[in-house]
């Protein structure tokens, strides 16, 4: 069969090599998800209104920047490996899943560069225009 | 079983119909206050609103992302719990999975009450 032996099963020599990340980080970013999701609609229903003034003001400070930067690199990283199992399970056709891996990837790293350089603008553009 | 496959579908249309709203809004926020103006006429409306049927249409997406974002969290918990090996017991385990349905439809309707008659 090629298992290997005991010991190198355990020491992750598997024909993988690798594996058990994924199923780690997943849990992991779920369990910081939860925190940062729940920060961010607690302060959302808490703002008086989603005015443009409110809101920015609000990015505007460290307390809410960052925590919402960290959101985004969280939820998004779980969703990467979420949506890589959902494909890997229902996409049979080696080409079209190597293609909707690529896809997912770009999409990603494309929307959370754009989340995150939103971010970062809001909050270190000073007052707002 | 429902709620196993509605923590894939909840997940993948969080990842796709929310990523893109919550995108949405952050680069008209950050496109300034003219770009949000555009945004908010459409999405958010009150007043006298320019679009209230658009208004309307976009508070049903609101409502059910809502719900959808839940049920996602309330059946991660749920898997977070069964990690960990309890709950496989066939009663035990069915009223786990019915109270994500309630506790997320539950929490649906405290959220939207306060955002449309606001307690």
């Amino acid at each position: 069969m090629g298992t290997g032996t005991g010991i190198g099963r355990v020491r992750g020599l598997g024909s993988a090599k690798s594996g058990a990340h994924h199923w780690w980080h997943q849990r992991l970013t779920a369990g910081s998800n939860l925190l940062l999701m729940l920060w961010f609609v607690v302060s959302l229903l808490r703002l008086p209104s989603l005015d443009y003034i409110v809101v920015t003001q609000w990015l505007s400070s460290p307390l809410a920047a960052l925590p919402l930067a960290l959101l985004v690199i969280s939820v998004f990283y779980h969703f990467r490996l979420g949506l890589q199992v959902f494909i890997e399970d229902y996409v049979h056709d080696e080409a079209l899943k190597l293609a909707s891996i690529v896809l997912l990837n770009f999409y990603v790293i494309g929307a959370g560069a754009t989340a995150l350089f939103c971010i970062l603008k809001i909050a270190l553009g000073g007052a707002a225009a | 079983m429902l709620v196993s496959i509605l923590h894939r579908a909840t997940g993948t249309a969080l990842a796709t119909a929310g990523v893109l709203c919550f995108l949405w809004w952050l680069v008209a926020l950050a496109s300034g206050s003219e770009a949000y103006g555009i945004f908010h006429s459409w999405v958010i409306g009150g007043g006298d609103a320019a679009h209230p049927l658009v208004n309307g249409l976009a508070r049903l997406v609101g409502i059910g992302l809502t719900w959808v974002f839940f049920q996602h969290l309330c059946s991660g918990l749920r898997h977070l719990l069964l990690d960990t090996g309890a709950g496989y017991e066939l009663k035990i385990n069915k009223t786990g999975a019915l109270m994500t349905l309630v506790a997320s439809t539950v929490i649906t309707v405290v959220i939207w009450l306060a955002i449309l008659v606001g307690f």
